[in-house]
């Protein structure tokens, strides 16, 4: 099979590309004019929402790897999400309360520098990943959501009793982590920062998407068969992408544990994965800004019914059931292209 | 731009206090929609009955749905000091957001009056001088039954709970005043809905007594397998299973079950008098003891209003801690670490007209402060 | 001993419990290939209207009769005003929709009959305890809950292996186009299913609720257990859901009872049963990828 079938889902959608850069540039300055729009007014708050909007689109970056190119619902990504937090957490902890992590082989206190627990928390993603996804992806379709779903359950009850981190009660942060030359303290520096974060990894899965490894994950969803024929196993390559999601899951649970300074087993509930799912379902799947349209709608929706109605599920029932049925696509696909078509 | 308004605010403030008692804003983050609901809704009711009948126009309250989500609870704790200003928080219904949310407010400097969830690690090491639990020490109720069973001698008690920290505090709180023998000890999953498993156990344990700590939904589906298991043996536990809220879905089973409380609505006061007869007119229904403890704390917030500026923060915590106002339990005092000194009653559930709920029958523990005072530095 | 075959009649209890909630999902998904996350909405349906109308007649077999009624209107309701439109989506459109119906019927549900939990008890008839040949103390309501799960069982095996109604559903599993070109109204016969699925459910609501608490909310985790279940016996397969849920209902049932006592062996009693209580909690979720593991498909799966 030659590269340009391959490339030939893209290809057609060239002549779009153009209305659909232009939504992309909109949601990125839309962000980060929010923030800095909210915080000349003083709304400090706002702020704080615009960051939760930011992590949660990183996360939901991550599942967009492996659900928006790769295929692969996974029902379980707050397991990622949730071991990042605790990662953040649990190393905090220690650094705060001056007790060892570890004294062999080597003594460990614990950290409070933001660049060393991104990187222990994508580690641990990865890891925790690698080892569900090996054996997840011995499934596939409904059983995939499934089996993802039943590791992540896993995960939950175990934190929930375990107590040495405080299980269902969680574990505070008391002081935001430190990053080199930034007051983490100030609303607007951190939002700065994790706005950084989001649009680096953005850029990283749109280098990826258009790599041969992107291409092949690809392909990996429109046709096993073919792949298999150039020499490539699928399963190979959904790993290695389900690994890096799980990774950069697992960072986006760091900052989402430094942005509230606490983290709970809740981090690591079904409903969290169902809410990123949601979140790229709302943005329009396999957009690379999907897990930022989404993530930004859905948070402005809670936020201003929240303050309408002690009923305000119900009418964000109906918005969202409303998006389902008439904007197909999503929002970046009603936006991009008025209606998506296949 | 925040260096400003921040020098606007204080300027303004200034002007309130050389003009008269300044106004105290109130966010009340509590639990409005979900299972969890019923108690939010009695704690936020209680407390919005006080305001009324106050009727203090300087006294502004904020009322935001956590969803019980730690997260969701922590930044409402964030819009509410950094958009709304307020001065006190107050109104978390469970132990899990508040640990979210009191350290980072009272460092903040903010007060929080807790209408319920008062965790042992913010009795003890982690008390703060902002932070003022109106409620009770989570293990009271616990400790209360522990005690009630040691008076009864009963022998041997099967004990359960929970497997989540607050359900790890209760056995231990009740072992603290237990004299006598545990027979079995078990920790139910979180949530769990069915019991025959469990119940089998208990009949199989050759225990003579039953205590146990399953809050909300949990303690209605375990109160009706049990009574029809038909299992004869006393059995105690702390209040929030037998609670106003939820005696109406447990329904006859409950009845003759002996739990321990702080508060009935029976108590002999003028003040609770008053208050359950308001509660019954406003909201066409019995106040449970959620309810209650947020009628307390807002008629506590009311009454250090009368006596300092919240903007004096000294002066305010004085007027807090002087706790100058009748509690609907009657005698109220505040120990060391900021936690009530109060009796805990044993109540028995009956059924009064068709309609269940709780009877005073004995005194459990008097003037009971908590376990953790001593380790409170303040 | 006896308290041993207790707890597996207690497990069996359980799982004939899941099974009416996991045969109507299951079904649903073998027809129609829909994910329906609802299906939990539809349980707590027929628990309201169960308690709401015993609470109103003082009959708990009306209460009964009107939850089956409740939730399959209920269901045929939602079917025909937003399932349909979903059959030609991917699962992930029904995902983010029947979320979005859980939302809803929720909510709703508790602008209708308020936040706090319903009453709803056993009928004085089916109240207290029989004692079994052996000795054994048993709640006569959990008896006739595990008759009512076999006779659903049989009910439903009948339905699919010996009707008319079943060999359009099972030829609608195998082709759709196909069933259609045959002339059968296919639209009519998925709402039939539908509402069928919904009617199990409020069934199993109203039977559950009776013994356990009724409230908003009571939906999700059986929602996620009969996930497990459907997903452990294979999709599509009523078989496979009635083994599955038996699987999840004695493991479940037998964790909680042996585990804190195997850790009990070598751990302080405390820590023992915390620490057996939490592997129990993980004790069907661990079952599901073992069972996944040696057979992705599922026990009896005909398809993914």
């Amino acid at each position: 099979m030659s590269a340009a079938e391959i490339t030939a889902a893209p290809e057609r959608q060239r002549g779009r590309m153009n209305r659909a850069q232009i939504v992309n540039a909109a949601l990125a300055l839309g962000l980060v004019g929010f923030g800095l729009g909210v915080w000349a007014m003083g709304e400090i708050f706002l702020v704080t929402l615009a960051t939760k909007v930011a992590i949660l689109a990183i996360a939901g970056a991550g599942l967009n790897l492996v659900l928006g190119f790769g295929g692969l619902v996974s029902f379980g990504h707050s397991a990622y999400f949730g071991l990042g937090g605790y990662t953040a957490g649990i190393l905090a902890h220690h650094a705060l309360n001056y007790t060892p992590m570890f004294e062999w082989p080597f003594l460990f206190e614990g950290t409070t520098s933001m660049p060393v627990i991104w990187i222990t928390a994508m580690i641990v993603g990865a890891l925790a990943a690698a080892m569900i996804g090996a054996l997840s992806l011995r499934t596939a379709g409904v059983y995939f959501i499934m089996i993802t779903l039943a590791f992540g359950q896993m995960i939950f009850y175990f934190a929930i009793s375990w107590p040495a981190y405080g299980g269902e009660d969680g574990l505070p942060i008391y002081v935001r982590n430190g990053f080199p030359g930034l007051n983490t303290l100030d609303p607007i520096q951190f939002f700065g920062l994790v706005c950084a974060v989001l649009f680096a990894v953005l850029a990283l899965i749109a280098i990826l998407a258009r790599s041969r490894f992107g291409l092949a994950l690809q392909a990996a969803r429109q046709n096993r068969q073919r792949l298999m024929a150039v020499g490539i196993r699928p399963g190979g390559v959904l790993l290695v992408a389900f690994v890096i999601s799980g990774a950069i899951t697992a960072l986006a649970g760091a900052l989402y544990a430094d942005l509230n300074r606490f983290v709970s087993p809740s981090m690591l509930s079904w409903h969290l994965s169902g809410e990123l799912l949601v979140f790229l379902i709302l943005g329009g799947t396999g957009r690379l800004f999907a897990p930022l349209a989404g993530a930004g709608l859905y948070i402005a929706l809670e936020h201003l019914l929240g303050g309408v109605s002690d009923h305000w599920q119900l009418f964000f029932g109906l918005l969202l059931l409303a998006v389902v049925l008439f904007a197909r696509g999503g929002v970046i696909g009603f936006l991009a292209e008025g209606k998506r078509h296949g | 731009m925040t260096r400003y308004l921040t020098t606007t605010a204080l300027a303004l403030s200034m002007i309130g206090t050389a003009a008269m008692a300044e106004p105290v804003k109130v966010g009340m983050i509590t639990t409005l929609s979900g299972g969890g609901a019923s108690l939010g809704i009695d704690t936020r009711d209680g407390f919005m009955l006080a305001v009324e009948e106050a009727g203090n126009p300087e006294l502004e309250v904020v009322i935001e749905d956590d969803q019980q989500k730690p997260e969701v609870a922590v930044q409402l704790s964030d819009k509410m000091i950094q958009s709304e200003n307020a001065d006190v928080l107050t109104g978390i219904v469970w132990s899990n957001l508040a640990m979210a949310v009191v350290p980072g407010a009272t460092r903040q400097g903010k007060f929080y009056l807790s209408t319920n969830a008062a965790p042992s690690q913010l009795a003890g090491k982690g008390c703060h001088e902002n932070y003022f639990s109106v409620s009770y020490q989570n293990d009271n109720l616990h400790e209360a039954a522990g005690q009630y069973a040691t008076d009864e001698g009963y022998a041997r008690t099967f004990i359960m709970a929970p497997n989540y920290p607050a359900g790890q505090d209760s056995l231990s709180g009740f072992k603290r005043f237990y004299e006598g023998e545990v027979a079995s000890e078990v920790y139910t999953q979180l949530g769990q809905t069915d019991y025959a498993a469990e119940i089998a156990q208990i009949r199989d344990s050759g225990a003579d007594a039953l205590f146990f700590f399953l809050p909300g939904g949990m303690g209605i589906s375990f109160m009706k397998q049990w009574a029809e298991a038909g299992i004869d043996m006393p059995v105690v536990g702390p209040a929030f299973s037998f609670s106003q809220d939820i005696l109406p879905a447990i329904g006859e089973a409950a009845v003759g079950v002996k739990n321990t409380a702080q508060w009935s609505p029976d108590l002999d006061n003028e003040a609770n008098k008053a208050f359950v007869a308001g509660f019954e007119e406003k909201y066409d229904r019995l106040p449970s003891l959620y309810a209650a403890q947020g009628y307390d704390t807002a008629r506590l917030l009311l009454s250090a209003m009368e006596t300092a500026d919240v903007s004096d923060s000294d002066a305010f915590r004085e007027a807090i801690r002087a706790a100058e106002f009748d509690s609907v339990r009657g005698d109220f005092a505040f120990g060391p670490n900021q936690h009530p000194v109060q009796d805990i009653y044993v109540r028995e559930v009956i059924s009064e007209d068709g309609t269940l709920t709780n009877r005073i029958v004995a005194t459990a523990m008097e003037d009971r402060g908590d376990a953790y005072a001593e380790e409170c530095s303040m | 001993m006896l308290l041993l075959i207790e707890q597996l009649l207690n497990g069996l209890q359980s799982g004939l419990m899941l099974f009416l909630m996991a045969a109507g999902l299951t079904l649903v998904f073998g027809v129609m290939g829909l994910i329906n996350l609802a299906h939990g909405s539809l349980y707590m349906v027929g628990a309201f209207a169960c308690a709401g109308v015993a609470a109103a007649t003082g009959s708990f077999w009306l209460g009964l009769a009107a939850s089956i009624a409740a939730a399959a209107a209920a269901g045929a309701i939602v079917e025909v005003a937003v399932i349909r439109r979903l059959y030609a989506r991917d699962h992930l459109d029904q995902v983010l929709a029947t979320f979005a119906l859980i939302l809803i019927i929720s909510e709703g549900t508790r602008w209708l009959y308020g936040s706090f939990p319903l009453y709803l008890n056993v009928p004085p008839s089916l109240s207290g305890s029989v004692i079994l040949p052996g000795g054994i103390q048993y709640s006569l309501f959990r008896l006739a809950i595990i008759g009512v799960g076999l006779l659903v069982a049989v009910g439903l095996f009948l339905l699919i292996g010996k009707t008319r109604i079943g060999v359009q559903v099972r030829a609608g599993e195998a082709d759709r186009e196909m069933i259609a070109a045959l002339g059968v109204d296919i639209g009519r016969l998925y709402t039939l299913v539908f509402a069928l699925g919904a009617a199990l459910a409020g069934m199993a609501g109203a039977l559950v609720g009776t013994i356990q608490s009724v409230q908003v909310g009571m939906g999700e985790p059986v929602l996620i257990l009969a996930f497990v279940v459907i997903v452990i016996g294979g999709i599509g397969s009523i078989k496979g859901a009635l083994i599955g849920a038996l699987l999840v209902g004695l493991t479940d049932t037998m964790g909680r009872v042996l585990l804190p006592s195997v850790f009990d062996l070598f751990m302080e009693t405390s820590a023992a049963t915390s620490m057996g209580a939490a592997l129990a909690s993980m004790a069907i979720y661990i079952l599901m990828a073992l069972v996944l593991l040696v057979k992705p498909g599922g026990l009896f799966g005909a398809r993914a």
